[in-house]
Parts: structure tokens; sequence; C-alpha cells
């Protein structure tokens, strides 16, 4: 179950071409940089009136990402937050939760 | 499955097996040693729980706070504003330990010994450690305004700027003032623990007042040229709810407190308030400022950005409020749970013979009321930036609500529910 994420990782830092090797741990730490408002690996709490991606499709998070990077989905704060992360970054963020249970 | 490489002084077997089962497969090498984690804020409670769950309970932790438990600064204010209470934004250190098997020992760190890798503890003895974490957060220059510079004036003319004990008292004072006085807050010259808190608390108390004691004011003295953070919205709320009742005064330095008379003495000028609430100047917490690690002003620790580690000191991370900040890095809750990632992520790759990651991300929200209801947010994200070995802010991301709202109002105590719930449970 775990090796998916690592997969998705080295396979686009190998189509991203990158000089310098990635960490394994590249998808896992940037996901949790999501952690503060989404929970622990994705894990919000119920009822806290926030997203919980864990074990989310990946293509629906990367949907509901590219909605807010375009406005096509409205939102207080995720439109400004998403910008800030490559769709590469995206991708492996997207693995990583939707990997989570 | 699980390899014990060090003493068994902790009682993780249980925990740690549930762990493994639950996150399964870290990759790479396998780390292992002893973190002596020092402070148990939003950076060091992070750091304690994610070096424990990414290395799969294979690295202890030892985590050293002087607080029975965790009070949080943030959602204090409304504490102060008497819309919260002293439970709402208390949570146990139980999580760490038993779900997480993290010692956690009340205690403060009296001394470091880098050359030796060992900590003091005041109640006595020693600990050694493979990796030390700092996470001081914050102490007070009262050299700086020389009336507060001793226990008793400090008791009266509070700060309130770390949560606890003091946010109870100025809620007191709050309540016994009369209608009809002043509420005065000063804020100090940037860079200060979270930028935009002085002004949160200004709003709120004037919102207080408006229904409970509509005839006082509220005055800002402001120690810097202008709003350090979301200046159009907190200047909006003011004209649009709290005007002639909150008053703003900028280029407003404290360099002084007359406590006998509750005046603030200021370069030119004086003030007296009914309820005075001085923020002074701070540093790093002592035991960062005392321990020989290089620091930036004498004041903030000079850390590297790829590992949190001090740029002088090999082997001591610092986190949090206490370090030198990178460029329009906030100094706040939501970003030293982003260090206490970034530097858990390092440490298990240093612990396991290979390089931290080279291009480390954090990110910033925080969200303020303006009233009991309403709040805005700020919002940003940093990458590391090889030509000036620091974080920079990430160009076209990040931002400021568009106005004031009620959804976020109710966002930031979900933000804070789960920020706690992603540092302790």
């Amino acid at each position: 179950m775990k090796l998916r994420t690592p997969i998705v990782a080295l396979s686009l830092m190998a189509l991203a071409g990158a000089a310098q090797a990635a960490d394994p741990n590249l998808a896992r730490n940037l996901a949790a940089t999501c952690a503060n408002c989404h929970g622990t690996n994705g894990n919000a709490l119920k009822g806290a009136g926030l997203d919980s991606l864990s074990g989310m499709e990946k293509g629906k998070i990367l949907q509901k990402i590219a909605d807010y990077k375009s406005g096509d989905k409205p939102a207080s704060i995720m439109h400004q937050i998403s910008k800030g992360y490559t769709d590469a970054q995206m991708d492996m963020i997207a693995g990583y939760f939707a990997a989570q249970k | 499955m699980m390899l014990m490489k060090r003493r068994d002084f902790l009682k993780v077997g249980a925990a740690a097996g549930a762990m493994s089962a639950l996150y399964g497969c870290a990759g790479g090498g396998k780390a292992s040693g002893h973190v002596v984690v020092v402070g148990g804020g939003y950076g060091g409670a992070t750091v304690a729980k994610y070096l424990r769950m990414w290395s799969e309970g294979s690295v202890q932790v030892t985590l050293i706070e002087r607080n029975p438990t965790f009070i949080s600064c943030p959602i204090s204010n409304l504490v102060i504003a008497g819309t919260k209470n002293m439970e709402d934004i208390t949570v146990s250190y139980d999580g760490l330990k038993t779900k997480w098997g993290v010692r956690v020992i009340q205690d403060d760190v009296v001394a470091v010994d880098a050359a030796k890798k060992s900590i003091s503890l005041k109640a006595g003895g020693a600990m050694s450690y493979d990796r030390l974490v700092l996470s001081p957060g914050i102490d007070f220059m009262f050299d700086q305004i020389p009336g507060l510079n001793n226990a008793a004036a400090q008791n009266q003319v509070l700060h309130a700027w770390k949560a606890g004990s003091q946010t109870v008292a100025l809620r007191k004072q709050l309540e016994a003032m009369k209608d009809g006085g002043t509420f005065a807050i000063s804020i100090p010259k940037a860079p200060y623990r979270c930028p935009p808190g002085p002004y949160e608390r200004a709003c709120l108390v004037a919102d207080y007042f408006k229904k409970a004691k509509p005839k006082s004011k509220v005055v800002i003295l402001d120690a810097n040229e202008d709003v350090m953070s979301k200046k159009g919205l907190f200047m909006k709320a003011w004209a649009d709810l709290y005007k002639g009742t909150l008053e703003y005064r900028n280029n407003s330095e404290v360099k002084d407190v007359d406590v006998a008379t509750n005046t603030a003495i200021l370069e030119f000028d004086k003030f007296k308030a009914d309820v005075l609430n001085v923020i002074p100047p701070h540093r790093a917490g002592a035991i960062a400022t005392q321990s020989g690690i290089k620091l930036i002003n004498n004041r903030w620790v000079d850390v590297n950005w790829l590992s949190m580690e001090s740029t002088s000191t090999p082997g001591i991370h610092v986190l949090g409020d206490a370090i030198f900040p990178a460029p329009t890095m906030p100094k706040s809750g939501h970003m030293a749970n982003q260090h206490g990632k970034l530097a858990a992520a390092a440490i298990l790759n240093m612990l396991s013979g290979q390089e931290p990651s080279p291009d480390p991300l954090v990110m910033n929200t925080c969200y303020s009321f303006v009233d009991a209801k309403n709040a805005v947010h700020v919002a940003s994200v940093h990458t590391y930036d090889v030509a000036t070995k620091t974080m920079q802010p990430v160009k076209g991301a990040g931002g400021v609500s568009a106005a004031r709202n009620e959804i976020e109002g109710k966002v930031a105590m979900g933000w804070a529910k789960n920020i706690w719930a992603d540092m302790l449970t």
C-alpha cells in the first residue's frame, strides 16, 4: 500500500528531469504542510469545517486544486495557497493523501 | 519489526507497534537515536509527534516543557474578550505520551552543553541527546522598559503575550474596569510574535466595550510606522465597527512605564490608561540566547533553512518564534508547526546518514477576529531559495481576505482544533 507514493514521486522527478536527487519522502513532507488545517495525513477532525483529504481519490483532489487555482471554485483561502505549489508538487501531495486511510 | 537501538527507557513498544501498522514504510535507511525537544508549543510539540510518527517509533523523543498543559496563544484574544474560556484553548500532553510514545517531562532546561551533547534540568540531572531541538518561543526584554523590570510591576502592567495566567489576569482587569475607562495596548517594533495579534486584541476588546462598557475607549500605541499586518482589513474594521471607540497611534514606542499611575511613557508624550497592556520587545527564549549558538542582532537564532539547524552549532535545531525570520515570514504558531515538520524530516534524514531534503516548503495561515464572529486571514507559501540560502515567499501566492466575514470566523476555530490535533493528538 505504501509503495505507491515513492513511485509517484520518483516518476514525476524523472519526467521533470530534476538534476538533484529527490528526497524519497518529498511527497510526505509536502503533504504535511497541509496537515495544520486538513489533519495529520489528511485526517481532518469531523465537524471542524475543513476537508478531510485522507483516502480521497487523487483525481478529485487535483481537480479541486485546479478549480481553486483557476478561480472556477470560489474559496476563502485555497485560491491563494494553492498558487504556492507547483503542479508537480500538487500531484505528489494528492497522490500521498489518496494513499492514506 | 521494531528495533530499539537505545536503552529501553521509554515504554513505547505498544504505541510504536500500532504506529507502524498505521503508517507503514517510511522509505530510506532506518533512523535511530534520541532527540530531546525543549519547549512544547506549536513548534516543539509538532516536531516531537512527527519524529515519532515518521520514524515509526524508532527514534526516541523526550519533550521537556515547563507547563503542565499546552495553552494556545492563537484564540487567547477571545478569552481576553470574554467569548471563550481557558478550557477552550488548553490541550493535554497525554496524546503525545500515550498515542505517540513521547516522554514528556515537566521541567526547565537550564543549560546546554553542545560539545557533550547534553542538557541540564532545573530539577537536577543531565540528559544526553543525539540531536537537540530548541523551541523556546520568546522572552521579554524588560530591561528595555525600566519601570517594568521587576516582578511586581509585571504583575500589574500585563503583556498577556504568552497565553496562561496573564490571559486570565488581563480579562479580570478588563472586567473590573469602570465604564468610561481606557484600555491601551502597546506594540513593540517588528519583528515580534504574531504580527496581527495586537490589532486583533484591540478589535476584540473594543467589541467587548461596545457591548458591556460603551463609554470606554481602546488606544493602540504602535512603535511601528504603520499597521504591520492585514492593514486594510483592520483599518476598515476600525472605521466601520469601532469609530469613536478605537484610536490608532503609530510611531508611539513605549520607552518606560510609570507603574504607580498606569502611565506609558513615550518619547515625547505620556499616556495614562485604566488598563495598560504593554507588549515589551522580545527575543529568542532564554535557553536559546544562553546556549552560545549564533544570534542575529543579539536576539534571534540564525538557522540553516534546510534543516532548522543552528548555523554555528551542529546538532542543535531551533524552531518557531525564536529564529531570525526569513523574508516576510511571520512569527506565528502555524509557521512554528511548519518549522517542526521541516526539522523532523531533516533530523530523520540526518539520523539515518542522509542529507536533508534540498527543497523544503513551508506555508502560513493566520486568522484574526475583528469582532466576536467575523475574521480575516493572511496566507503565504515559502520555498527554499538556493541563491539567498533562505526561504523566499512564492510570488503570486498567498494574500488576505477580500473582506471580513463570518465563514472565516468559523474556519478559524476549525483551524485551531485541527492544528492542535496535528501537534498533540
